[in-house]
């Protein structure tokens, strides 16, 4: 079975990857030290010059772009192309700061399209299957690389844009959707409606879905693809570097590989900036070898991954990532320990809680106390002490289990923690209201 | 037959049991028997009350509460009254999880006894002579009183 949308490329040698990634980026440096007077003042205030960039290998030597640049740059600071040669932009929700505002070429888009209709081809699809995008369509990325992808593998497109979930459904079932593209939470919930329905799994002709732009679990990824009769796979973009498509699952399910023909993915500790070797825990760097229109170099996205080149047995060559482990900027440093809420998370779902929780942290006779507040299901409650002393005593050791760290659970009623309008507010450090 | 008691889960901070009393206030609910079970993280109410269903739908909208199977016993107002009734119990090998006891007029004393069978336990109580309260009976008892 051919999955591939560009096989050459995609099963390319290592030697010939790096080649591609020197060759790219000389040329990119060069370009954006011309185009774009922010990063040109960034280069020599560092004391680095486009000639002084000769292989992929001197990459560490040119400065780090972060959301902070963004937002002083915006609008057109970054801007690595004329106007006129800019087609499209695309823009992030903007739920912290200033809204993100990306512009794309025609090469850009097609660039973008191209590694979206990869992640369709690595998930089994053909021009044959039908392709139901629930993705918002808009500003949004989501909506607009899958279709794009879709369209470029030749499947039937079906651009319903996320919400009216009755006519998600009906489209579904009607015209035979083969493979599924949604936000993991949006797919969890159409697998909930259609049971809702009187549907079982294996009545919709789905094989496939596409999840990403939101954290998910493993456990959320075993539920979906029980309650679709799917196999549920990760993509990976965020709309500074170009969408969704900078990395996606093959059918292994290990990791995402990069595109990195155009993105050049490196591992950096996220307070020393030092370049990690791989395997290390760290922030990941993005550099967009051959994008025009928005050529960002050393983008720092805040999430925090590993990476890995062991060989994959779908046959692809490119550089694999973890699903992002925590953002950079959520992460805690505990006793020393580094904790991200979203392994708390996980702890809860495997245990049968809802993902209600709020993490409290402070120091106490110079010691970081940890306080996990969880919504105790009634289904869970016991009259007995003992049984509710024994559910605290669960959590509290599978958290130690996951963590490393000792937390204090504390079971509170349920709906008494803040529901998610816009962004939860999960961490309460109160550290640093001493410092 | 046993009767049904409902439990409460009251988180450790103040105003949580006066919180829990209001909503049962609120429903127009009385309480027949309470007990209070408390850990230094959490406590556990317990309540017979009058109008049982009513209160379970009331308080489930609210908090977090569950109904169990206890059985109440009247004991005799004497020395020894209530070590009798424990002697079947535990020649019968059951467990008693919790107990609570409250009087419903003058001279009359009831043990709620949450146990690890409760069908075994009025078995054998009543083999043994004592009996053992229905929910009616206990709603009836303590009405007339009222």
């Amino acid at each position: 079975m051919s999955n591939y949308y560009q096989q050459e490329i995609e099963t390319a040698s290592r030697d010939e990857i790096i080649r591609i990634q020197n060759e790219k980026l000389v040329k990119q440096v060069r370009h954006v030290y011309d185009k774009v007077p922010y990063y040109r003042n960034l280069m020599d205030q560092k004391g680095v010059k486009p000639e002084d960039i000769k292989t992929i290998e001197d990459i560490h030597k040119l400065p780090f772009l972060s959301k902070s640049d963004l937002r002083d740059a915006y609008p057109y600071g970054l801007l690595g192309t004329d106007l006129g040669n800019c087609v499209r932009i695309q823009s992030t929700s903007g739920t912290t700061g200033r809204r993100v505002v990306a512009f794309y070429t025609q090469g850009d888009v097609d660039l973008w399209e191209e590694c979206c209709a990869r992640a369709i081809m690595a998930v089994g699809g053909t021009n044959e299957d039908v392709v139901q995008v629930a993705y918002g369509y808009g500003l949004f990325t989501g909506g607009a690389g899958l279709h794009g992808g879709s369209h470029k593998v030749g499947s039937l497109t079906l651009p319903m844009s996320s919400g009216n979930t009755e006519r998600q459904i009906q489209f579904m079932m009607d015209l035979g959707a083969t493979i599924l593209c949604a936000t993991p939470s949006y797919a969890a919930y159409l697998g909930e409606s259609l049971a809702e329905r009187g549907y079982k799994p294996e009545d919709n002709k789905l094989k496939a879905g596409i999840f990403g732009a939101e954290p998910w679990t493993e456990e959320m990824r075993r539920s979906i693809e029980k309650s679709l009769g799917i196999k549920a796979y990760d993509i990976y973009g965020l709309t500074e570097i170009s969408g969704p498509g900078v990395a996606f699952e093959c059918e292994e399910q290990k990791g995402m590989h990069i595109n990195e023909d155009h993105f050049y993915a490196e591992v950096i500790d996220p307070d020393t900036e030092e370049v990690l070797p791989e395997g290390s825990v760290g922030e990941l760097v993005f550099t967009c070898l051959d994008k025009e229109a928005f050529p960002l170099l050393r983008y720092r996205t805040r999430d925090i991954c590993v990476l890995t080149r062991e060989k994959c047995s779908c046959g692809r060559t490119h550089v694999r990532m973890s699903k992002p482990k925590g953002r950079s900027d959520d992460m805690l440093i505990i006793r020393g320990v580094n904790v991200f809420p979203s392994q708390i998370e996980t702890v809860l779902l495997n245990q049968g809680y809802a993902p209600n929780y709020q993490i409290e942290v402070d120091r106490k006779n110079n010691t970081d106390t940890l306080d996990v507040y969880v919504e105790f299901p009634t289904e869970m409650f016991s009259d007995k002490v003992s049984d509710v002393q024994k559910k605290e005593a669960a959590l509290e050791a599978a958290m130690r289990s996951m963590l490393g760290i000792g937390a204090k659970v504390h079971l509170v009623l349920p709906k008494t923690i803040t529901r998610s309008e816009g962004k939860a507010v999960r961490v309460i450090d109160k550290r640093k209201l001493h410092d | 037959m046993s009767i049904k008691q409902l439990s409460i889960y009251l988180e450790n901070k103040p105003g949580k049991l006066a919180e829990a009393l209001r909503y049962i206030k609120e429903g127009g609910i009385n309480i027949r028997a309470l007990s209070l079970a408390d850990t230094s993280e959490f406590g556990i109410l317990r309540l017979i009350t009058s109008d049982l269903e009513k209160a379970e739908e009331l308080l489930s909208q609210k908090t977090v509460v569950k109904s169990t199977d206890v059985i109440a016993v009247k004991v005799d107002d004497r020395s020894g009254g209530l070590s009798e009734i424990l002697d079947v119990l535990e020649k019968a090998e059951i467990n008693i999880d919790y107990m609570y006891a409250f009087t419903a007029r003058l001279n009359s004393a009831y043990a709620v006894l949450r146990v690890s069978d409760c069908a075994l336990a009025e078995e054998v109580l009543h083999e043994s002579g004592i009996a053992t309260l229905k929910g009616r009976d206990l709603m009836n008892l303590l009405d007339r009183e009222d």
